[in-house]
């Protein structure tokens, strides 16, 4: 009570240091009025294809959103890299396809759609369940194949879901299918929006040598198309914007692109060296890092301060080590529930084992 | 001291060979046989492959020989089968079997069944290959068994190496046959060495397709098995030996044609019948064994009923402890051994 009482009236004494940041008080030698509301910052614009206008070119920013996409993204970052350790430790095994370096796609998209939309991705899918609502725990117990995970730990990486999030998807293989659904998509005027995160390389093959035409953004043909910068997450929320907005107005489908690089390579099990350059690699970061980007925008014009940052960064490192923890220390699933979800809605029924004497149970 | 008499000294030169190694090295050498035959997948050339089974081909061949392909198994099935109509020789590795599912009509449709719609005009001399079945900790959509699938298919050949011996010799058999083959590797024995003669080593060394082999004679009960679960099985007998039980066990090698004829043999001296495979029972490959025996004159030696051990019915789970119980392992081929010896 004495410690809380002398926190206050610090509080007060140095001014009314924080707004509302729910039950912890951020104490700073900085007040709350000092920082900028909100800014307007230019953006990159978009190359188009069949649009007479595309997305803004200017895209406004709150602190509240700065913060948030800023904590989102560095979460996103840190949860993979953690995977990235824990998988080196064999506690996370088969296939692991990280997401670090395309974070702003992630957060961009569901910073420009709403909650109820639909959406599907492949098997890079870690960023996308994250920022469609499952909890970091949630996901590295996933990962680590225990009863807590998501998908109880039946899934693993590539097959993780959530409300409208249809996972992670482990099979790729689909020029044909894409341009059955651009048909089907325009034909029907269907609501969908088609993005391509180019991150220069499907696995080890990069795009010059495996299509025939790099613009994926044209490659919609007779739907419009959206070349966007990946790396702002600001571009990609205008652009997602106005591409829903398109949807909505039931002008049909559209195609984006989105520019972006993945830091690891295509999986674990790739050391992504052998068709690019370390250097490459480094560039990207040095000059084109999403997170890095958000936090200059918003350390230059006074919308955060330095120590915010770093707390943020504090708090996000505890949340992934409580993450981690749990992801490690959960057990796995247990036996029993082996042959359960084969069906829904249906009557318990049994299912054979190894041999015909093992007869297990599965329920809906 | 009596006289003994003089022993012929043989030297059996042995050498150690892993089973990527052994696929490589097949391919390298009927790539330089013939001309007419070219490799294509994704990841096969600068990658090295993506299990590194066509390590240094590209290097050694080059871009005509050794193709990466887009990610765009349709397309690029299609046109392997369709060079194979104009005479070239193909390899179109699937990087799984699990991704061939994006192209079955081509194998199916377009090399499976063309020797037969064209009355004998087009042969097909195409083979597809690439990892089956279930690794490690790869989920469901990635650990599938295609032999019975593909086995079901008439038109088609259906190739289930073991060990190194197996990967070689019928590689390089499935590469010289005129017609389509399914050649399903694991991945778990890619790196599995075993020692090879002299003989095997031989540039012409084939195995013939749709003969099974016996690994291990017994008399007890037969064990008919393919690919890795041949060596869960000899793992088996040798426990199961200990405790005076002596299997057979048969290594198909080759799921389609079904060497039915060993398999009869076999069962008619133990009387006892037991198919392992790592995929699920239902339609599956030892549902047909039985269903063979059954219809055949190996019937009437069985002392008990023919029984399958196979993988568990279910997708394959992600956690450790669920993947392990979803496939067959030793101690499962150990119980069914003698629940049907009815010990």
């Amino acid at each position: 009570m004495q410690k809380m009482l002398t926190l206050i009236s610090n509080v007060y004494r140095l001014g009314n240091a924080s707004k509302n940041v729910g039950a912890r008080m951020v104490l700073s030698t900085r007040f709350f009025t000092d920082f900028t509301p909100q800014a307007s910052f230019d953006i990159k614009k978009c190359e188009l294809h069949r649009l007479e206008a595309g997305p803004s070119e200017t895209a406004v920013l709150t602190r509240e959103q700065g913060l948030q996409y800023y904590r989102t993204m560095q979460t996103m970052r840190r949860m993979e890299l953690k995977a990235d350790q824990l998988y080196k430790q064999k506690i996370i095994r088969g296939f692991c396809h990280l997401y670090d370096g395309q974070e702003a796609c992630a957060m961009g998209i569901e910073a420009g759609i709403n909650p109820t939309d639909h959406l599907i991705t492949a098997y890079r899918a870690h960023g996308y369940t994250f920022t469609r609502g499952v909890c970091v725990r949630e996901i590295m117990a996933e990962l680590t194949g225990r009863r807590g995970g998501v998908a109880k730990g039946k899934g693993g990486s590539m097959h993780m879901y959530a409300k409208h999030f249809y996972g992670g998807n482990g099979i790729v293989g689909a020029q044909g299918q894409i341009f059955e659904s651009f048909n089907m998509a325009a034909l029907w005027k269907l609501p969908c929006i088609f993005i391509c995160e180019n991150n220069k390389f499907g696995m080890g093959t990069s795009v010059e040598r495996s299509s025939a035409s790099t613009d994926y953004f044209k490659r919609g043909d007779y739907i419009p198309g959206i070349k966007v910068d990946g790396m702002d997450v600001l571009c990609v929320r205008e652009a997602i914007k106005f591409a829903a907005d398109y949807c909505r107005a039931g002008k049909g489908p559209i195609v984006m692109e989105l520019e972006t690089y993945r830091y690891h390579g295509h999986s674990m099990s790739d050391p992504g060296v052998s068709y690019r350059s370390r250097e490459e690699i480094q560039e990207v970061r040095s000059k084109s890092d999403p997170i890095t980007m958000l936090k200059e925008r918003m350390l230059s014009n006074n919308m955060a301060s330095v120590e915010e940052i770093k707390e943020i960064d504090v708090d996000i490192r505890k949340v992934i080590e409580d993450a981690a923890q749990f992801a490690i220390s959960d057990p796995e699933p247990p036996l029993d529930e082996l042959c359960n979800h084969i069906f829904a809605n249906d009557l318990p029924m049994e299912v054979r084992g190894t041999n015909p004497w093992v007869k297990l149970k599965s329920v809906s | 001291s009596s006289a003994r008499p003089l022993q012929r000294l043989s030297i059996v030169l042995l050498r150690k060979v892993n089973v990527r190694d052994a696929l490589n090295q097949a391919m390298d050498e009927e790539l330089e046989r013939d001309e007419k035959v070219f490799l294509l997948g994704e990841e096969v050339a600068q990658y090295d492959g993506a299990y590194k089974v066509s390590r240094g081909l590209w290097k050694k061949y080059g871009d005509k020989r050794i193709i990466d392909t887009p990610i765009t198994e349709m397309g690029f099935a299609g046109i392997a089968v369709g060079a194979a109509f104009a005479g070239l020789r193909p390899i179109c590795e699937f990087m799984t079997w699990n991704f061939s599912m994006q192209a079955i009509d081509q194998v199916i449709n377009s090399a499976a069944k063309t020797y037969y719609m064209s009355a004998g005009a087009q042969p097909v001399p195409i083979v597809f290959r690439g990892p089956n079945g279930s690794s490690a900790g790869v989920a469901a959509q990635h650990s599938q068994c295609f032999a019975a699938w593909y086995g079901h298919c008439p038109g088609l050949k259906v190739v289930s190496p073991w060990n190194s011996e197996d990967a070689r010799g019928l590689l390089k058999a499935a590469i010289r046959d005129n017609n389509p083959v399914v050649f399903l590797e694991n991945e778990l024995m890619y790196g599995v060495p075993f020692d090879l003669s002299e003989e095997v080593m031989h540039k012409d060394f084939v195995l013939p397709i749709g003969k099974a082999k016996v690994e291990r004679q017994g008399t007890h009960i037969t064990l008919v098995s393919h690919s890795r679960c041949v060596g869960f099985c000899l793992d088996a007998a040798a426990v199961l030996a200990k405790e005076g039980v002596e299997c057979e066990v048969v290594n198909l090698r080759t799921i389609r044609p079904l060497d039915v004829e060993t398999i009869e043999a076999s069962v008619m001296k133990t009387g006892h019948l037991v198919t392992v495979e790592g995929g699920w029972p239902q339609y599956g490959v030892g549902a047909e064994i039985c269903a063979r025996i059954m219809e055949g004159p190996a019937f009437n030696y069985l002392d008990a009923p023919a029984v399958r051990v196979t993988g568990v019915d279910i997708p394959m789970p992600y956690a450790k402890i669920l993947e392990d119980h979803s496939v067959p392992q030793i101690k499962d081929i150990i119980f069914t051994v003698k629940k049907v010896l009815n010990m």
